[in-house]
């Protein structure tokens, strides 16, 4: 298999996987089989799947040494936006409660 | 003409297959480094979003302004585009010649307008609902977010009618390949960036 096919096939693999993920999502909403806090789980489950299949297929960050450096950066991305993210959620959610 | 060394993820440019270190070009670290900038923006607006979804103010709930047919019509737009800018960086690759580059990139510029065509009758839509960025915590964090993943969509599609006309203009260069490159990874970037807008926001918000 040449080169061209090979890396094709790697756009359109992911294209499908994220086709089917976000189908599986809509479903998940579409007719609820779980409860809300359920669902909701099982949304940003399936949205991170497919964030990690996008990254891999489309933006080819991958465990190979010549993208190294960029997984790097976006695995530290990550724990920074977790951290912030996660920081925020505690701080306000905590104020709403003290307000109400 | 000297390729560059071959260092960071993205389509290999040179068929350099048999170095292992080699699977990517060097020169788009920087604009990962942007990229992920960008995703702090983005991620922080997300959390803003999340502490104040339920803040309606008595006014329209998430359910009753987010249509999901739009939402999933809008998906599937970004998410082809983003299959098009890949094949339009391959055919750059192994092809060289303009015509197949131009015409994938004018089929995810089309897609790209198409989806900002939608998403702004989406807002005109829910204007007409009452629904403005002034009426509630809820509204105004709505409108910080995904507009400013349509500003970017709108970025994106000025920048490749700016590459296509350095296409035209010095063919494929050194420089016009790697901002070709550079390009295709931002615009990859915004279709990750909406699957959490619609995974937060429109989906969160048609849950029972």
């Amino acid at each position: 298999m040449n080169d061209r096919r090979r890396e094709t096939l790697t756009y359109v693999t992911g294209f499908a996987i994220a086709l089917a993920l976000t189908f599986a999502a809509f479903a998940a909403v579409r007719w609820p089989v779980a409860p809300a806090g359920t669902t909701f789980a099982i949304i940003l489950a399936l949205a991170l799947v497919q964030v990690v299949v996008q990254f891999r297929c489309f933006l080819h960050v991958s465990f190979a040494r010549s993208s190294r450096e960029d997984l790097l950066l976006v695995l530290f991305s990550a724990l920074i936006i977790a951290l912030m993210v996660s920081g925020t959620l505690v701080i306000l959610f905590n104020l709403r409660t003290r307000m109400m | 003409m000297s390729e560059p060394v071959l260092r960071h993820a993205g389509v290999n440019l040179g068929g350099t297959q048999d170095h292992p270190r080699a699977n990517a070009e060097s020169g788009i670290f920087g604009f990962w480094v942007f990229l992920m900038s960008d995703a702090v923006i983005f991620a922080l607006l997300f959390a803003l979003y999340g502490t104040v979804v339920a803040a309606t103010a008595g006014g329209p709930r998430p359910a009753d302004v987010f249509e999901l047919g739009s939402a999933l019509a809008e998906t599937l737009l970004l998410l082809t585009s983003s299959l098009t800018i890949g094949l339009a960086v391959l055919a750059m690759k192994y092809d060289g010649t303009r015509r197949p580059v131009l015409a994938w990139m004018g089929v995810t510029l089309a897609l790209g307008v198409a989806f900002l065509a939608l998403e702004l009758h989406d807002f005109a839509t829910m204007f007409a609902q009452g629904a403005y960025p002034t009426r509630s915590g809820f509204l105004s964090a709505f409108f910080a977010l995904v507009p400013l993943h349509g500003l970017h969509v709108l970025a994106g599609s000025v920048w490749m009618l700016v590459m296509a006309a350095q296409i035209l203009a010095y063919g494929f260069d050194a420089r016009v390949r790697i901002n070709v490159l550079r390009l295709s990874l931002f615009w990859h970037f915004l279709d990750v960036i909406w699957i959490a807008i619609l995974s937060v926001v429109y989906l969160q918000g048609h849950l029972p």
